[in-house]
């Protein structure tokens, strides 16, 4: 089950023609993608697609009524080679994940998908994990379109927009045989409003019927001579077709008058329009309707970009700027290009008076509006106050707020049995992967050297073979269940298999792919009444070969789980080691059992809560738990002792009683303030008189000492 | 029908900064059903991700009233310095980080923040006191801010049983900064359907207290205590006669802390020492106020027999009651993690047979093994009570053990090196006094904490150091729990 349910939301999509639907990005998305007859779709999960992908799996019965088929990919590369099935038949197709890095996976399906050329629509949506709040490395999806020859849609930040353009997505894919990527950033994916709905439509074809009808053409495969064929149809057919629809339906837009007396215009990436409206707004050149008193054109269309439009607007002006976020400037310098080619001397501004990095907020482009104001048309140019920033002595107070383990997370104990290991054996290297697991970079764990990509932690240790004799030591990989299914049974760990690696491999496997959201995956051990789930890992991976395979049922038993890594790392047996760590995502573990404990209470059963607390008057305020844990349930408090000055360790109570305080006090010797409380509510008749028995003589005996106390006190 | 004061403008942009899991998307969603009921028109963005797991978040939403057109206005997706009317921050540093990035200015922002705190990791695996500054962060709120609402919503979500949406929304509400009625709120709420009664209770806590001065959580204020006995009215009445004012409260406090670890007697050891300080010390006497500090905490050092004591008290069953929030009909045990180990058990035997345990490889070989395992030792039932209230009833005999001789040869060289040192300069010794801060714990975070102290101390010794180089050594001490910070200033 993922985290989040769309159940309630994915009712809106039988909207009929007219009416008025309210809701998400991509939930817009997913009904534009139903009013354009899509006859599949797949994708992989990651922020900010993931809710996609929710709000499809949510939708599935919807879909099936309609004919449309849905998968959960293994892969984005998975995804992207479904389209396949719009090369052939005329099959509308959608995929999604989340780019740069889902691109990065699904590329070599692309290139050969785009070669070819697609006869149904295809689409591919990302979701561009860009700026604020970006896991991953900050590169644009932008060089795919262009290399791949693929035409790349940014439309305008509103609803109707978005859902225009998946319709015009589709239609611009079967004028130009061209896939379509649809690029929607961070906060268009989960950003709220509305638009007026048109009727569902059924896939004139449906997958199945097509896959009885086969048809076959050699020409669609990337094979000499074909290949060669593709290239020259991609430049002599597709590019001018798809020029031709995108200029001959508008899908670009202009915004403000055609000319001014300044002689300057403005160009924008159809997603920053919103920002650089605001930023206008607020310097007196445009009000909150988007009355412009400067020459706008913005490109819904980013690539390609059509030369007629681009030498019409820009003739007559001295200078024009180019709102492009990220880099390198691909359509700064293809402007350039055209603005030239057209024989037009306008001067094309961007990078610099605009920053080369980072995402273009409504501030930035502000202040690189004024700057380009300032020179083109310094009667415009606005004067910006001074900045007035919070002073360094109070900004040094606020804390950095790095993401970190949930509450009773199983992932943590792994990692606390790492560092103790790494008490003993001195540290090692340590290959991280992508998930959750990937907070133990951070504090308090310090632990993991590299990431090199989804599931090839253990790809990413492969080349440390230890060296031979006194003082070898084996390198440790780190992969998530997510991973693992999306690549790392055969990147990682078929590979030490064949290559022989001495390695030590920790495979996470908490049921779900937890990171982007709790989706089920192959190894989940969850029902699942679409898909097939409950294959172990450890399967899997005996089955590709390894042979020295252990496996653990409860990660939060960190003794155990330190005596296996120690084991594994110092085994005299050769080849690569790999440790099954399971125990349940907390999150989800907890949605469920919440909701049952709750009603077990309300009909009076017998309820166990357990939780863990600290005794402030034995606590000395080392902090040394915390530093072995991180969990967020376990804090600091001021000092009850009047004495004494630094904060108490605290246990909140959003504490889930996972046990791994217990087990650390334990296990690295800390200190005896640690305690389990357990609660039983609705208790039965046995235990309640056992309790009160002992209850009594314990407190006559308190009674007893605290008389005693009393008398020797101050 | 109460209408809150109608906002003049046309549009209204909020920002939402909260923590992953506070329920900031669940209110952001709330303000935008709020806006549509009446009529304007909504938007919300926010950026979930990793940041949901436990990092800050920012969600907006943006409200604009339609100008009839029926054009629809060009909405921004993020909070844009400069122009943000309200800011809701669920957390202090929170707010100060909506300050951080220029949300909320004097001009025009409503700064609804929370004042309790949840400490950021850093803070918390600090090895002494890494918590931020607060006060500097409430300052600059009120500095920045059109209005500053800002009280402790923690407390008023637990007071209420709510979450903490709820009572932002409450706040929300009861700012005024928005132009609806409070009945649209609360039909919100209602219609979400979602834990009504105590969302609405939540609410009403938030929208109340929205209308009071900015209040501060409330800080524990440690009363002097006062003499029960005929023997603590002598101590402190020996207090009051020999020593320094401002040493008083720290002496009282001592006293009181080692006549309930060990005995009176045990305090007057206390004083005695003390009044040696007091003695080589003068105005303003912050040495010897200090050292009444620290050398109460030295002399209750941790052994198994305070930890059984503690551990064993009715009260601290009260206490724990109320922690966990364990209602009166329920079932409560205790379960308590102890790792005593040889050398902690031979440190409570009279001292030569300790000693000789510990000396002899023999012995501590074979009894050693019976104390590798961690205890779960669970004190509310029969047998562990009883076999803790053993241990902690050799209280008597403790001045016999081996670690109070330990103890005490350790105090006793400190207190000489801080006598001869007051005599040459008293920020010295105020220093040396202040590095018992170093010693604490159990195990092997005591043994560390002694090392450390121990090469700050061998240090000054072999080359005597200032003042502010003893600072700097015992925060180097504290800077990281493998000592490699010190080692590397030492060398």
């Amino acid at each position: 089950m993922a985290e989040r349910s769309f159940k309630k939301e994915v009712t809106k999509l039988t909207a009929g023609a007219g009416e008025t639907f309210t809701g998400e990005g991509i939930l817009a998305v997913t009904k534009g993608l139903l009013q354009s007859g899509v006859a599949y779709v797949g994708g992989y999960q990651g922020s900010p697609i993931s809710h996609l992908m929710d709000v499809f799996a949510d939708a599935n019965d919807l879909l099936e009524s309609l004919g449309v088929h849905f998968e959960a990919s293994a892969s984005e590369a998975t995804a992207a080679a479904m389209l396949a099935a719009s090369v052939n038949y005329p099959l509308r197709g959608a995929v999604a994940w989340k780019s740069v890095v889902g691109t990065n996976v699904a590329s070599d399906a692309l290139s050969n998908v785009a070669s070819g050329g697609v006869t149904g629509g295809a689409l591919v949506i990302v979701g561009e994990d860009y700026g604020e709040g970006s896991s991953i490395m900050q590169e644009r999806t932008h060089a795919f379109a262009m290399k791949s020859q693929m035409w790349l849609i940014d439309p305008r930040p509103n609803l109707p927009s978005i859902v225009e353009s998946v319709e015009q997505g589709f239609r611009l894919s079967e004028a130009s045989n061209t896939p379509v990527m649809l690029q929607l950033r961070v906060r268009s994916c989960h950003m709220t409003g509305s638009f007026v709905a048109k009727d569902n439509v059924r896939p004139p074809l449906t997958v199945g019927e097509a896959a009885a009808a086969p048809t076959r053409d050699l020409d669609r495969i990337v094979l000499p001579p074909a290949n060669f064929l593709h290239e020259v149809e991609k430049i002599e057919k597709r590019w001018p077709a798809g020029i031709a629809y995108v200029r001959d339906n508008k899908l670009n837009e202009w915004f403000g008058p055609g000319e001014t007396d300044e002689g300057i215009g403005l160009i924008v990436q159809g997603g920053l329009y919103n920002n650089l409206n605001r930023a206008m707004e607020l310097l007196g050149l445009a009000d909150a309707y988007g009355v412009s008193k400067l020459p706008i054109y913005c490109l819904n269309v980013v690539y390609p970009i059509i030369p007629e439009e681009v030498a019409d607007f820009c003739r007559n002006k001295r200078a024009v700027l180019i709102l492009e976020e990220g880099q390198p400037e691909f359509i700064e310098h293809e402007l350039n290009t055209l603005v030239r080619r057209a024989g037009l001397d306008t001067r094309v501004v961007g990078k610099d008076v605009l920053p080369r990095s980072g995402e273009y907020t409504a501030d930035v482009i502000r202040k690189g509006l004024a700057k380009f104001l300032a020179k083109e048309a310094p009667a415009l140019a606005p004067e910006l106050e001074a900045a007035n920033p919070l002073p360094a002595p109070v900004a040094k107070e606020i804390p950095q707020r790095p993401a970190g383990f949930c509450t009773g997370c199983p992932e943590r104990p792994i990692f606390t049995a790492m560092k103790l290991v790494e008490r003993e054996l001195g540290p090692t290297h340590v290959s991280a992967d992508i998930g959750c697991h990937l907070f133990s970079i951070l504090p308090p764990f310090n632990i993991g050297n590299t990431t090199m990509g989804y599931g090839l932690g253990a790809a990413g240790a492969s080349a440390f073979k230890p060296k031979d004799g006194k003082g070898s030591k084996r390198s440790i990989a780190i992969m998530g269940d997510g991973g693992f299914w999306h690549n790392g049974l055969t990147s990682g760990i078929g590979n030490a298999v064949f290559n022989k690696d001495d390695t030590v491999t920790v495979i996470i496997d908490n049921g779900y792919s937890a990171a982007t959201g709790g989706q089920d995956i192959l190894s989940s051990r969850a029902d699942n009444a679409n898909r097939v789930t409950k294959n172990p890992i450890s399967k899997a991976v005996r089955g590709v070969g390894a042979r020295w395979v252990r496996e653990t049922h409860r990660t939060y038993d960190v003794p155990a789980m330190r005596d296996m890594l120690r084991e594994a790392l110092t085994t005299p047996e050769k080849g690569p080691k790999v440790i099954v760590a399971q125990s349940e995502c907390m999150l989800n573990k907890q949605r469920r059992e919440k909701k049952q404990k709750a009603a077990d209470l309300r009909a009076g059963n017998r309820v166990i809560r357990e939780r863990f607390g600290v005794d402030s008057d034995t606590c000395t305020g080392d902090h040394s738990c915390i530093r072995l844990s991180g969990c967020p349930s376990l804090t600091i408090k001021p000092n009850p002792d009047p004495l004494r000055q630094d904060p108490v360790a605290h246990v909140e109570n959003s504490c889930v009683g996972c046990g791994l305080c217990g087990e650390v006090s334990h296990a690295a010797v800390l200190c005896p303030s640690f305690y389990r409380a357990r609660i039983v509510a609705n208790p039965g008749r046995f235990e309640r008189i056992k309790a009160k028995i002992s209850g009594a003589i314990i407190g006559r005996w308190q009674a007893n000492v605290e008389r005693g106390r009393a008398a020797r006190a101050f | 029908m109460t209408l809150n004061a109608a906002a003049t403008s046309e549009r209204l942009t909020i920002a939402i900064l909260a923590l992953g899991g506070q329920g900031g998307g669940v209110l952001a969603d709330w303000i935008q059903e709020v806006a549509l009921a009446e009529g304007w028109l909504a938007q919300g963005t926010s950026v979930p991700g990793v940041a949901q797991r436990t990092g800050s978040t920012v969600y907006y939403v943006e409200l604009a009233k339609p100008d009839g057109s029926g054009r629809l206005p060009v909405m921004a997706q993020m909070p844009m310095p400069g122009d943000v009317d309200v800011v809701v921050a669920s957390e202090l540093m929170e707010t100060g980080r909506a300050l951080l990035r220029g949300f909320s200015t004097a001009q025009r922002t409503t700064l609804i923040g929370s004042t309790h705190r949840i400490y950021a990791i850093g803070e918390k695996q600090a090895m002494g006191d890494g918590r931020g500054n607060g006060e500097k962060i409430l300052e600059a709120a009120h500095q920045r801010s059109k209005r500053f609402i800002g009280f402790d919503m923690e407390a008023a979500t637990d007071r209420s049983g709510s979450v903490i949406s709820a009572v932002m929304f409450g706040a929300l509400a009861g700012s005024g900064a928005l132009p609806f009625p409070t009945e649209t709120f609360h039909a919100a709420i209602e219609h979400s359907g979602i834990a009504v009664k105590s969302n609405l209770k939540g609410f009403q806590e938030g929208f109340d207290l929205a209308q009071q001065p900015v209040a501060m959580p409330d800080e524990t204020v440690h009363a002097v205590p006062v003499p029960t006995t005929v023997q603590g009215r002598a101590l402190a009445d020996r207090i009051a006669a020999s020593l320094p004012e401002v040493a008083q409260a720290n002496a009282l406090h001592g006293v009181a802390k080692l006549m309930d670890y060990q005995d009176g007697s045990y305090a007057s050891l206390y004083l005695d020492r003390l009044e040696r300080i007091s003695a080589l010390d003068a105005a303003p006497f912050e040495l010897t106020a200090e050292a009444a500090r620290h050398l109460a905490l030295w002399m209750s050092y941790e052994d198994t027999i305070r930890v059984a004591d503690l551990k064993t008290r009715g009260s601290r069953l009260d206490r724990v009651r109320g922690e966990v929030k364990a209602q009166d009909d329920q079932l409560l045990s205790i379960t308590e993690f102890m790792h005593p180990r040889l050398q902690e058990v031979c440190e409570t035997l009279p001292e030569g047979i300790g000693r000789r345990i510990l000396g002899s490889k023999v012995l501590s070989g074979f009894l050693g093994r019976f104390f590798t395992e961690g205890r779960h030792v669970e004190t509310t039932s029969l047998r562990w009570f009883l076999a803790l209230r053993l241990v902690a009833a050799m209280r008597k005999w403790r001045p016999r053990s081996l670690r109070y001789y330990e103890e005490q040869v350790r105090i006793e060289r400190w207190l000489g090196l801080i006598g001869s040192e007051a005599q040459r300069d008293c920020a010295v010794a105020l220093e040396l006094v202040r590095c018992q801060r170093l010693i604490k714990g159990y195990g092997e975070t005591f043994e560390r904490g002694l090392r450390n102290y121990e090469r700050i101390i061998a240090e000054h010794r072999h080359q005597p150091r200032d003042a502010a180089e003893i600072r700097r050594l015992r925060d180097l001490a504290l800077a990281d729990d493998k000592s490699s910070s010190l080692m590397e200033s030492i060398g």
